[in-house]
């Protein structure tokens, strides 16, 4: 049984309850840090453990701390919970199960960043987590844990609960930050970092929910003890969102390291494919990140080994698919996710993902593919990738690539039955393009 | 609800009689009307109101001291916020990659078939409104259905008739006749 740690104490009942959580230690992590440690001590430990941010770019999340001007107030701290990823849900389920350990490693944060103030961001649609997080914060406050003057130490701290409103782009920091300010979510332009001129320009350090969650535990037990976990330069565990075709999707906590094979198939895991049928495509970081085939399972699941196997961990949301799935298709659909989350700032974007999404439409649902198809679709790919504003472009081209690089033979099969033989389409291609009258 | 055509000034509007325009009132009160408490109050109005309409924006815009450019703006570039009225219930399918490929486009046929209306309309009776959504963060329990706000997962076809049909208080049998 591995021990957990970003979902410590889940077989305890009601831990999401703050009296049931200090019963479990709660908030002595914050205790010892507040009391008897200094902020650099505590940025020190964080960096000596090795965390490194869980929202999808891997960066060690001691050093992100440490890119802070000195001497510039105020600053803030923005967590990161707008979870938009297709196929990651552990944020929503670390916020369900237990909000005072995020409020707890939120705080320990800003403290150890010097900042009075932090923002927890959390998506639209999670509205219960919002009200979650909100009871738990006033709880927080409640306890003397929040506010003014925390355990006579003389440190202020609030914490705020912000809500998105469905807005996948607001989740790249920089459109976070817009929106905080009340704006459209478009991401603004980097340099400057948001470490040095963020959120009402100020310094301003953000971190995934997941990271922040971890900071109580390495306070509480120590460097060594969490170096234990994972990998030496991937150190800890990852909650990994496992869907698809598996026969028990969930989140699971697990140590970095593992091999995407026992993920799948252990009985403690995913319990294998449904119905024993073969792993055709496994999407191992979100929509964004590139695919990896049925005879790559023997890949370990930390930052270094995915990279690699030229795929990235992301946002740890493995999705398995099986040899029922036609590539294209599914390629179509992703890219119609990013079509209508382009946030329209920029061109390579806004225009690329329109028109991979028109070409892939025709290809796919209209069943008239042409030859000349796999040409212009490498074209806009191409002069997408590098090209786009902030990292939604880029992510963007990942399914089509993966798809032609991996499938071409399935595109080619689309291209030859493609050839309308007497002018007209088979019905049952193009389900969607029925007339919908009224009743 | 009474709504009149032409902005009425601030005064007006608070002034309506209509609770709801207090409670609005206070709530930018509490943030101070400050501009970047833009997105929490059509929050509340949507919550209050059910959906923006234009006198509401420009109504937040002239509180707020924002142009209305930018009210309209931000809550058109948000997919949460509505500037239509929605229908009594709503039954929003889950397009995401892990409902897509268990289903979830067969789903949406089926509740469109039933209520008539493509996603993203509202029957003409303003029962319901079909919507479609990218990724709810339901992966786990995929292919997931949202009836008015509550999140069902692994559903079947034949349940997804039996849902939609009871929210449009109809029988599985009578279906718009298709093509």
């Amino acid at each position: 049984m591995i021990e957990h740690i970003v979902m410590r104490d889940q077989d305890v009942p009601n831990i999401a309850d703050f009296g049931v959580y200090m019963r479990h230690g709660g908030y002595e992590a914050l205790r010892r840090a507040f009391t008897a440690m200094t902020p650099a001590e505590v940025v020190a430990l964080v960096k000596d453990a090795g965390l490194r941010g869980r929202g999808g770019a891997g960066f060690p999340t001691g050093v992100k701390w440490g890119f802070l001007p000195q001497g510039v107030f105020p600053r803030y701290l923005l967590c990161n919970c707008d979870e938009s990823e297709p196929g990651t849900f552990n944020n929503h389920q670390i916020i369900d199960r237990n909000p005072h350990q995020l409020i707890e490693g939120v705080a320990i944060s800003a403290y150890a960043i010097e900042c009075h103030t932090a923002y927890i961001y959390a998506r639209g649609e999670f509205a219960t987590a919002a009200r979650t997080l909100e009871h738990a914060v006033q709880q927080a406050y409640a306890a003397g844990f929040l506010g003014k003057n925390i355990l006579g130490t003389g440190y202020d701290l609030d914490i705020h609960v912000h809500r998105g409103a469905g807005a996948y782009i607001c989740g790249e920091e920089t459109a976070l930050m817009e929106s905080l300010e009340g704006k459209i979510g478009q991401p603004r332009l980097k340099p400057p970092f948001p470490a040095v001129a963020g959120l009402y320009g100020k310094p301003t350090i953000i971190n995934n929910v997941e990271t922040l969650a971890n900071v109580p535990r390495i306070l509480e037990k120590g460097v060594e003890w969490y170096r234990s976990f994972g990998t030496e330069k991937s150190p800890g565990t990852k909650v990994f969102s496992l869907s698809g075709h598996v026969n028990r999707p969930g989140n699971y906590e697990i140590p970095f390291g593992l091999p995407l094979h026992d993920l799948i198939y252990s009985p403690e895991y995913g319990g294998g494919m449904k119905n024993d049928r073969p792993v055709k495509i496994v999407i191992p970081g979100g929509a964004s990140a590139p695919w990896l085939t049925g005879e790559q399972l023997d890949v370990t699941l930390d930052y270094e080994a995915l990279a690699k196997a030229g795929t990235m961990l992301g946002s740890g949301a493995v999705i398995v698919l099986n040899d029922t799935v036609s590539a294209p298709h599914l390629a179509y659909k992703m890219d119609e996710f990013f079509k209508h989350e382009s946030c329209g700032k920029c061109t390579p974007c806004r225009e690329g993902t329109y028109f991979l999404t028109k070409v892939l439409h025709r290809m796919t649902e209209e069943a008239l593919a042409r030859p000349e198809d796999i040409g212009t679709l490498k074209d806009v790919y191409t002069q997408m990738a590098g090209n786009c504003f902030c990292l939604l472009g880029e992510s963007a081209v990942m399914p089509i690539k993966s798809a032609l690089r991996l499938f071409p033979h399935e595109f080619d099969e689309l291209i030859a039955r493609g050839k309308p033989k007497t002018g007209l389409i088979s019905i049952d291609l193009q389900p969607m393009k029925r007339d919908m009258s009224p009743v | 609800m009474t709504v009149t055509t032409h902005p009425p000034k601030r005064a007006t509007t608070a002034a309506s009689g209509d609770n709801r325009y207090k409670i609005l009132e206070a709530t930018m009160r509490r943030q101070q009307h400050q501009p970047d408490a833009l997105i929490e109050v059509l929050h509340k109005t949507q919550e209050l109101f059910g959906f923006l309409s234009p006198d509401l924006l420009t109504y937040i815009a002239r509180s707020l001291h924002l142009p209305l450019s930018r009210v309209y703006g931000v809550a058109t570039f948000y997919h949460f916020f509505s500037l239509a009225p929605p229908g009594e219930h709503t039954c929003t399918v889950c397009l995401g990659t892990a409902c897509y490929v268990k289903g979830a486009a067969a789903l949406l046929a089926e509740a469109e078939q039933i209520a008539g209306v493509k996603a993203g309309n509202t029957t003409p009776d303003h029962q319901l409104t079909i919507a479609t959504a990218r990724c709810l963060g339901a992966c786990g329990i995929a292919p997931a259905v949202v009836f008015d706000g509550n999140v069902v997962g692994r559903l079947t076809r034949d349940e997804i008739v039996a849902r939609v049909c009871a929210l449009l208080e109809k029988l599985p049998e009578i279906r718009v006749k298709l093509e």
